[in-house]
Order: structure tokens, then sequence, then C-alpha cells
């Protein structure tokens, strides 16, 4: 029952967080794929920077359980899926979080955009034996592979260094790169303070 | 055009979230959420799609290899709504509908289409759903075939330093630039 009641608190908290960010509002999600308004880019690279320090250094202090990370497989497939998000990312500014985020928002076409996902999804369950007799996907790189070792974890490391100083390195890097980033990197420079 | 937080202060939040969820339970996803859905709609349909089975790892099956996978944890779930992960999803589109009511919501233009959209390829309401409907499914089923979503591969993939969220993130974003680039040529 607790973990109904945490399901509640931090699943309410990210829904509140994504739509605070901006990532309800496909406007945002499209010039920043566009490249006219880096924004959430920003936001995106700051918030992994933030999560990585805080949960590699939480595993360094024993904060945090390495039992409760959960590092997903590598295989062809997640290239191959990745590209079709993207796809679909770019042309309607909503991903499947983000969607029923701004579904709840009260955006008509996000809530298409939902019905559409579940009809996808429901594709891949009934597709899902091919796609795996296509070998798309077998692991690649060892798996549920990490950069660097995990302490208190068996996952596959790329690079025989600590995890917790890849973990710590990689989210300095990525919160250098969000500040280091300009507002826009394509199309004219006057910023236009219009929508919404 | 402005967010209601700016990137630092967006970022922030957004990157606490993630990490609470982290210490407290599991890393964020929600694309898995879809198929639950799908499963449990299906299932009342035909009540024989997801069964009780000793075999399983999980106590549960499916006729459907895809809800039957890995000891039948997806016909579990199917079976068993109230579980974290789905009251997770639920919960994202309350938090959502409760930040936007307290901001005044979205106005009555945008719900239809976004600014963007309207700029580049006019204002019939048809074409963007139609448009729209297909990326979702696009969406989903490249989604489904990762394994995971934004949330899931990018963000708590990334932030755990995973292989895969790194191939994920470099999928879509070489996708999803050059079609934005192509598609979204006028700002408003």
């Amino acid at each position: 029952m607790s973990s109904i009641i945490l399901a509640i608190f931090i699943g309410a908290a990210f829904g509140f967080a994504l739509d605070r960010v901006g990532a309800t509002n496909p406007n945002f999600i499209i010039r920043m794929l566009n490249l006219t308004n880096l924004h959430l880019m920003r936001a995106i690279l700051l918030a992994i920077g933030v999560a990585a320090i805080l949960t590699f250094g939480g595993l360094m202090t024993g904060v945090v359980s390495p039992e409760h990370l959960d590092v997903k497989d590598a295989y062809l497939g997640v290239f191959v899926g990745g590209v079709l998000l993207g796809l679909g990312f770019a042309v309607a500014g909503y991903c499947p979080g983000t969607g029923l985020a701004a579904a709840a928002s009260g955006r008509y076409d996000a809530m298409i955009f939902v019905l559409g996902g579940l009809v996808g999804a429901f594709a891949y369950m009934l597709s899902y034996a091919d796609v795996a007799a296509t070998g798309l996907l077998e692991k690649i790189a060892g798996g549920k592979a990490t950069l660097g070792t995990v302490a208190g974890t068996d996952y596959p490391a790329l690079f025989n260094i600590p995890g917790e100083v890849t973990g710590l390195i990689m989210g300095i890097a990525f919160i250098a790169v969000a500040w280091l980033l300009p507002a826009r990197l394509a199309g004219r420079k006057s910023d236009a303070a219009t929508v919404e | 055009m402005h967010a209601p937080l700016s990137w630092k202060a967006g970022g922030l939040l957004l990157g606490i979230v993630f990490f609470a969820a982290v210490l407290l339970v599991k890393p964020i996803g929600v694309s898995t959420q879809f198929v639950i859905l799908d499963g449990i709609l299906w299932d009342a349909v035909d009540g024989t799609v997801v069964t009780e089975s000793t075999d399983a790892k999980s106590g549960y099956t499916s006729t459907n290899p895809y809800l039957a996978k890995s000891g039948g944890k997806y016909a579990k779930s199917v079976e068993n709504p109230l579980n974290y992960s789905f009251v997770f999803v639920l919960a994202l589109i309350g938090g959502a509908a409760i930040s936007a009511r307290l901001r005044g919501g979205v106005e009555k233009a945008e719900r239809t289409m976004p600014a963007i959209w309207r700029v580049n390829f006019g204002d019939a309401p048809w074409k963007r759903y139609l448009v729209t409907f297909l990326a979702g499914f696009v969406v989903l089923y490249g989604a489904r075939l990762a394994g995971g979503c934004t949330s899931g591969h990018m963000m708590s993939g990334m932030m755990q330093t995973a292989i895969s969220g790194f191939i994920f993130a470099a999928g879509v974003f070489m996708a999803g630039i050059p079609t934005a680039l192509f598609l979204f040529r006028k700002e408003n």
C-alpha cells in the first residue's frame, strides 16, 4: 500500500514538473528539435545532470540503494525505436509522458495523440513475436551495460572505472553543456516573445 | 514564448523528481503503461487473454506473447492495475492537470494545435488531429520496440549512465532534429 502512496506523490510531482518546465507545450518541443528555442534542451540536460549527481553521490554515501537502479538492455531495436519515436516526437511535439500530461492540461491534439499511442502500443503487442524473429531484440554491448562499474550491481561496464566517477563526471558535463548552449542555434536571432 | 519556469528552475525541479523516484522506489518510466491499459481493455473484451498460471514466474500468463514475456510481469499488471507503475502514470495525469489549472489553463486556440503548427500548416483541426494520431501510433510503437521512452530510456537511462539510454537518445535526436527542421521552417 505504501508503494501506491509513493506512486501518487512521485507521479503527481512528475506531471506537475513536466507542465511547469513547458514540456506539455508542443511549441517548446518542436522548437527544441528545430533548434530555434533550446529552453527545453537545457532544462532536460540540467535535469539529467542533477539527477545523475544526486544518484551517484547517493550511491557513494550509501543514501541510495543500488537495488533501486534499473538499467535497460541495449539492442539494435533501441536505436530503431528511438528513430521512430524521434519522428513522431518532431511531428507532434509530444512523447508518451508529455503527451499524457498535455492531454491533462486540456490540449485536444494531445488526447488524439494518446489514442494513437494506445493503438500503436497494441500494434506492437500483436507484432512482438515477428519483431523478435528479426533479431532486432538481441542484446548488444553486454545488455544492461553502464559507462563505469557500479558497485553493488552486476551490470557490465563499458569502461573499467568506478561507476560513481563516470556518473559524476557525466552529470557535471551535462550541466556544463546546458549552461553553454545558447538560447537558439537556428533561424533569426530576435527571439519572438510571442505564443502563449 | 516562455515557460512557467526558467530552464534552470525547471530543470532542477525535474532532476530532483527523477532522483526522488530512484531514491524511494525505482527509475521513472511511462510507455509500458500504454501496454498495460491496452491489456486491461483487451482482457475486458476477451477474458481469456490474461489468465492465472502456476507455471509463470509472476503467477499470470497471456495468449499474447508480449504480455506473457519475462515471466508474465505485464500480464500480472493487467490483472492488478493498482500497482506502482500504473498508479504513477495516473498520478502524472493528475499532477499535470493541477499545474495547468493553477496557471490558468491552455488558451483556446492552443488547445486545438500549437502556434508553430498553425503558422506552418494552417488551422484545419482535422489535419492536425490526423497527424497527431499517426504520430502517437509511431511514437508508442517505437517506444515499445526500444523498451522505453523519453522518460524511461533517455532521462532515467542516461542519469544511470546506461548505454541503452545513450543509444536511444542518439536515435531520437538523429531523427527528430532533421524532421523538425524540415517541417517547421516558419516561425510565428
